[in-house]
């Protein structure tokens, strides 16, 4: 049986219509409201390519029950900023040229986003620890790193 | 006379169409609509003909029709510069076109770094004979030689000023028809203004506001969701199967079986996710691979389809003569999965007897082939259009899960797609093959090498052009585009030392324990890890320093500048300068060389490590590379390449280790499966050698070669200990430790 389920995204309150509170929020926020800055990696809270921020925090969506954020406030990569708005983070990936095939970006802006709303002023290690469970393949981590620190020193 | 000729209206018609195809995708991704099969657009895609790359219409715009696609390595702004550069456009008046079958020519595969080098250089080839025509054409109406003419923004005058009649002009809105010219003279590198500099990356703006379109997002009107139900056990039969605790979920549609190939289908996402594991099934029982402690014996006794000496110089071998000593080694670098973060998937459509799917398949003309042969469909009647997915680094799961998306469409006459899970991608991508060199050298009296030879066991992959089968033509058992020849593609083998003799000789095994396939610098990083290493052994062996003698076996004046520049990057101090450190924890340095292929890009690294001699456990540090790609477009961008490469290939070479069973693979996630984290990257530094009147070669592969030679020998001088067994991990370099205490 279909169920409603209402929360905050983005800024905005949303419904979700949902045929199993256990499915992960992942599939609602891409495939029902059509978000596609997270991503799918692992399904296995492993890699970090699907996280939002939930209530401030960094969240692996792709294990996330829906039903679990009702009334919550979520995040994503959308709605951190946009080209006109950017948030220092996307400036800084911008201006590092901190990507390749890009597939992980959305979990290292979103995760680095959580740390630097704590930490304004990390240490190059600090920053290595906070994004230690976030996976990259293409090798991408120095440029990543780079923009992380210019991006603190920005806001800072 | 003119070399510009009108189209028929109808054709033009269609080009426009291709041509709209494009604004439409890069104005508004999220807009991409199911094309209409039946209105396909046609184009001449013949190698041979300028507008099979670039169509220049009536607005003065250009469209690049690329075969090769941009894989995330931001090749696509390098070629984007190179088209505006020659054609003397900015490049917001470029637009591209990639791997549609239908739109672009065949330019082969993405791979082997030849993207540039070769894609590259044919469309520049074609942006400047487009640009002989138009100056030729500008001439005969400004009746003045083409001498006393300049090129502008994309418009044509005299130099002595006066009207300037633009591309749009010339062209008159018509398409530019005309073959390529051989002899149309390339741009001087002096008056280069986009080649040569830092343009940032067109795609990375999207890809950090979350408005990049990878092939996931994909979303058709009416698309179906599927999941795929591997087999248990790599060579298991479906023995039964029941879906009837599936039709409670709210979705669920149906299972699609054939042979071994089994998939769900569901209206939506979750729904084919739930099915996939709710689905009963029985498979038989299947213990066909090796045990993984005896991996590199059932390399060394596979059976031998046929030995090739694929480098030989100085005649045959010689037995050691009194005074003389031998060296001996072997190397063995394990399997490696592809690792893609983000695991294949694939949209297809199957109506009115036409197949389209849309794939990030690095060979999309390729694919094309085998799925038509796969299917039994003519090749006109099947479109393959790339879409970007997660980075490759090779032959991932991608074609594969084309081919199974392919083949679920057939059967529904609805659009599909299909993404593979985690453990599909961990347990079903084509592997990187083990691979077993050995290595034997003598010494004379004087130290000097006078005999070199290497033994490399492996996979062989006969041309480049034949392919890993189809995963859904195994599972299935449907037709297959030429033999199953998994493995590894040979030419570029060798070393690019100078030495009196030398053999390499190549034993392609019939067989490999699970399918093969290239992975970043296949062969290459593998052949290059034994030279190194072994080059390195000699040098300890005679008391050398490894850059000297590197140094004192080459003539090549790039190679020598190369490694002095690095000697110098890096403030190398010679081997045996300082005592080894003792304690636990000891540091070294190590280098290695490469002429990749031993006839194109130039690199060299020096990693500095840190062994932990109580755990094993090995950290590179700090790494800095000198590379000579000859003509660099991008610097930024190469940058990017090296470092991705260093940092790729360090984790291959330390951390990565495929586990199996008996009957399958074991390492199915991130867990089991490490790679390597933030924490434990290496600082990278890296100088170009930047050769602008040369021609551009590849990078990415290159660099990934020299990686694990570089941190073994960085071990052996931490630690004195070899480390001949790609994966370092601290197993593997506990018993190296072992060893070197023991001798």
């Amino acid at each position: 049986m279909t169920q409603i389920i209402k929360l905050k995204v983005n800024g905005t309150a949303r419904e979700l219509h949902v045929d199993d509170p256990q499915m992960p929020l992942l599939y609602a926020l891409r495939d029902e409201l059509g978000l596609h800055g997270l991503h799918f990696g692992c399904g296995l809270a492993q890699c970090g390519a699907c996280t939002v921020h939930y209530d401030g925090e960094a969240l692996r969506s792709c294990v996330m029950p829906v039903a679990a954020v009702a009334g919550a406030d979520i995040v994503t990569l959308e709605g951190l900023g946009t080209p006109e708005k950017p948030h220092p983070l996307q400036q800084a990936f911008i201006d590092e040229q901190a990507a390749q095939c890009g597939y992980c970006i959305n979990g290292m802006i979103m995760q680095a986003a959580a740390l630097l709303a704590k930490n304004k002023r990390p240490t190059e290690a600090q920053v290595r620890e906070a994004l230690a469970a976030n996976l990259c393949k293409c090798g991408t981590h120095v440029r990543i790193l780079r923009a992380v620190m210019r991006a603190a020193e920005r806001m800072a | 006379m003119t070399n510009i000729l009108d189209l028929p209206m109808q054709r033009r018609n269609l080009l426009k169409a291709g041509g709209a195809l494009v604004v439409s995708f890069s104005l508004a991704p999220r807009a991409v609509s199911a094309a209409d099969p039946a209105a396909w657009p046609l184009r001449e895609v013949a190698p041979d003909t300028v507008a099979s790359y670039l169509v220049i219409d009536g607005q003065g715009e250009v469209t690049l029709f690329c075969g090769k696609v941009e894989l995330g390595t931001g090749v696509f702004t390098a070629l984007k510069q190179m088209v505006a550069e020659e054609l003397y456009l900015p490049m917001a008046r470029v637009h591209t076109v990639q791997g549609d079958t239908a739109l672009t020519p065949d330019q082969g595969p993405t791979d082997s770094s030849f993207t540039i080098q070769i894609g590259g250089m044919q469309i520049r080839r074609a942006a400047a004979s487009a640009r002989a025509a138009l100056l030729d054409q500008a001439a005969a109406r400004l009746s003045l030689p083409k001498a006393q003419l300049v090129i502008q923004e994309g418009a044509i005058s005299a130099r002595a000023g006066g009207p300037r009649l633009s591309y749009a002009q010339l062209v008159g809105g018509d398409v530019l028809q005309i073959k390529l010219n051989p002899d149309a003279p390339l741009k001087d590198p002096k008056d280069y203004t986009l080649v040569g500099k830092s343009v940032p990356r067109l795609d990375i703006p999207a890809k950090v506001f979350g408005q990049f379109d990878y092939v996931h997002d994909l979303k058709l009107p009416g698309m179906l969701h599927a999941r795929m139900v591997h087999p248990k056990a790599v060579g298991a039969s479906l023995e039964a199967w029941n879906d009837d605790a599936c039709k409670g979920i709210p979705g669920y549609l149906r299972a699609v079986r054939k042979g071994r190939f089994l998939a769900v289908l569901a209206s939506n996402e979750w729904a084919a996710i739930k099915a996939a594991t709710t689905i009963k099934t029985t498979w038989s029982a299947w213990d066909g691979l090796p045990e993984q402690a005896d991996l590199f014996d059932y390399v060394r006794h596979s059976k031998i389809d046929r030995n090739e000496v694929l480098q030989e110089a100085g005649g045959p071998a010689t037995t050691p003569q009194p005074g003389e000593r031998s060296l001996k080694a072997t190397y063995e670098l394990t399997l490696n999965t592809h690792g893609s973060i983000g695991p294949s998937c694939a949209v297809a459509h199957f109506v009115d007897g036409r197949l389209t799917v849309w794939t990030p398949s690095q060979a999309s003309h390729f694919l094309r082939q085998q799925l038509a042969t796969m299917l039994g469909l003519g090749e006109d009647k099947v479109r393959c259009i790339y879409i970007e997915g997660a980075g490759c680094y090779g032959r991932n799961g991608a074609d594969d899960c084309s081919s199974e998306a392919a083949l679920i469409a057939m059967q529904i006459g609805q659009p599909v797609r299909l993404q593979w899970m985690r453990e599909d991608e961990h347990g079903w991508d084509p592997k990187g093959p083990a691979t077993l060199l050995d290595y034997a050298a003598t010494l004379d009296a004087q130290d000097r090498i006078t005999d070199w030879k290497a033994d490399i066991f492996l996979p062989e992959r006969p041309t480049r052009r034949s392919g890993m089968t189809l995963l859904a033509a195994v599972l299935a058992d449907l037709p297959r585009f030429g033999p199953d020849t998994p493995g590894i593609y040979k030419p570029g083998l060798g070393i690019a030392y100078d030495l009196p003799k030398n053999k390499l000789t190549a034993h392609w095994l019939l067989d490999t324990p699970l399918p093969a396939a290239w992975i970043r610098a296949p062969a290459r990083m593998q052949n290059t890890f034994a030279n190194e290493s072994f080059f390195d052994e000699i040098a300890a062996a005679t008391g050398a320093d490894p850059f000297e003698m590197r140094v004192r076996h080459l003539t090549d004046k790039r190679g020598l500048e190369l490694l002095e520049r690095l000697r110098t990057f890096a403030k190398w101090q010679p081997r045996g300068s300082r005592a080894r450190d003792s304690g636990t924890m000891v540091r070294g340095r190590g280098m290695a060389y490469v002429k990749y292929e031993l006839v194109r890009t130039y690199v060299a690294m020096v990693a500095d490590v840190v062994v932990d001699r109580s755990s094993g456990a090995v950290k590179v540090e700090r790494v800095w590379v000198v590379h000579d790609c000859g003509q660099i477009i991008n610097p930024d961008g190469l940058r990017n390449q090296i470092e991705g490469g260093v940092v790729q290939a360090t984790s291959r070479s330390v951390v990565e280790k495929l586990t199996f069973s008996r009957s399958a693979v074991t390492s199915l996630d991130w867990g089991s499966y490490p790679i390597l984290t933030f924490p434990d990257v290496p600082e990278v530094f890296v100088e170009l050698i930047d050769r602008p009147t040369e021609v551009p070669w590849g990078a990415g592969e290159p660099i990934t070669a020299v990686v694990p030679g570089a941190i073994a020998n960085a071990v052996f001088d931490a630690t004195g200990a070899r480390v001949r067994s790609v994966p370092f991990r601290p197993d593997t370099v506990l018993a190296a430790l072992a060893e070197a205490k023991r001798s």
